[in-house]
């Protein structure tokens, strides 16, 4: 189990967890406010985050509340970060096409990835298939993260491309990555 | 008139949008921000003088609030106001407990309260012949929540918030009037003008 559920870290290797990878590149790239909509897989992450002073991190109700705050943010001149899962993405259509992306605002969302890959609830399984499409028609940019020797790579040049281009980014954490969440949790 | 303005519960004069929002534009000396919220909430911000610290939204209704949020914990000497219309604010009712939990001291909300969905044809809200917004306010946990009696009393909240150390919500009851004139709809422009306005472009 501790293996594959990729909330472990493997020192062994001498890697660090998919989390600390989160938790640097975000400190690295001036990143302290992360509203948030809690998900199993992303537990470590959150307690990590909060656990460190740097941050500003703090649950809101729904997905886009807090899309509203980090966009908010970035204006008043403070950089942000929003995580979520699968079906709270799905929530999110409206406020990506009418503040993310016109006002080109470089929202950064993790979202954790239901739906896939030994997913038990159905609903997960048929949501989980709306979020590619919607980012798609919205033409935005999105990477889905299977593995760890890239993670860092893509987390910290999406932000970086993120930002000087103002434009939002989805960074989908699959369960290849972080082991997702199964049936007997 | 809507019938829920003439609901025994509240005593509180119907008031004006365009009339109230001038008269919040008027006590502003200090750069405060100002979010409007969608439709006749941010027309009647611009009809009341363009500020270069004002930001209009074009959509994601229920934003305004959480919006103004972000700016405020950004900008922690800054004032920051929200306006927000009864239907938008019904769309986001969440955000009052995460405001009331981080209690930003410079944050000021105002939800301009007509009972109904003006801009679509004047259809009542679900909240209109039964909830008070205030007492949700207060429930939520923003005990500084009060309903204005009328446009002096208004314009005391409003400077009463402008040295409040706690967030505050101030309730209007308006008419059915529409927004004065539209927003000119550009969100790039809208958006690098608030940037500018507030100081914060030089980051970036």
């Amino acid at each position: 189990m501790a293996a594959a559920d990729g909330q472990t870290s493997p020192m062994g290797l001498g890697q660090q967890a998919w989390y600390e990878i989160v938790l640097q590149s975000l400190k690295r790239n001036d990143i302290r406010l992360v509203p948030y909509v809690p998900d199993r897989v992303l537990t470590r992450l959150i307690k990590e985050i909060h656990a460190d002073p740097f941050f500003t991190a703090f649950p809101t109700a729904r997905e886009e509340e807090a899309i509203g705050i980090v966009s908010g943010a970035w204006m008043g001149g403070m950089r942000g970060a929003v995580l979520m899962q699968t079906s709270g993405f799905a929530t999110l259509a409206n406020v990506l096409a009418s503040l993310a992306v016109p006002y080109q605002i470089p929202l950064i969302m993790f979202v954790s990835e239901r739906g896939t890959l030994g997913e038990f609830n159905y609903g997960q399984a048929l949501v989980c298939r709306t979020m590619r499409p919607v980012l798609d028609s919205l033409a935005m940019e999105h990477h889905t993260a299977t593995r760890l020797d890239e993670f860092e790579f893509i987390v910290d040049r999406s932000i970086k491309q993120a930002i000087t281009t103002q434009a939002p980014v989805a960074l989908i954490l699959s369960p290849l990555l972080t082991g997702g969440k199964v049936f007997d949790k | 008139m809507n019938s829920h303005n003439n609901t025994p519960a509240r005593n509180t004069k119907v008031m004006n949008r365009f009339d109230l929002t001038s008269r919040l534009v008027a006590k502003l000396k200090k750069e405060e921000a100002v979010i409007g919220g969608i439709g006749n909430t941010n027309f009647d911000l611009w009809a009341a003088g363009h500020r270069p610290q004002n930001f209009y939204m074009l959509g994601s209704m229920g934003l305004a609030f959480p919006i103004a949020l972000g700016v405020a914990l950004a900008q922690p000497n800054r004032r920051v106001f929200a306006l927000e219309g009864d239907g938008s604010l019904l769309m986001q009712l969440g955000c009052l407990s995460t405001i009331a939990t981080l209690k930003p001291k410079n944050l000021s909300m105002i939800v301009l309260d007509n009972g109904i969905y003006q801009i679509t044809g004047a259809q009542p809200t679900p909240a209109a012949a039964a909830t008070d917004l205030i007492a949700v306010a207060i429930g939520c946990g923003l005990t500084n929540s009060s309903w204005a009696a009328d446009e002096g009393d208004f314009e005391r909240l409003i400077e009463q918030s402008l040295t409040a150390s706690e967030p505050m919500l101030i309730g209007a009851r308006i008419d059915d009037g529409p927004g004065t004139w539209a927003t000119r709809r550009d969100p790039v422009q809208i958006r690098e003008r608030f940037m500018l306005g507030l100081g914060s472009r030089e980051g970036f």
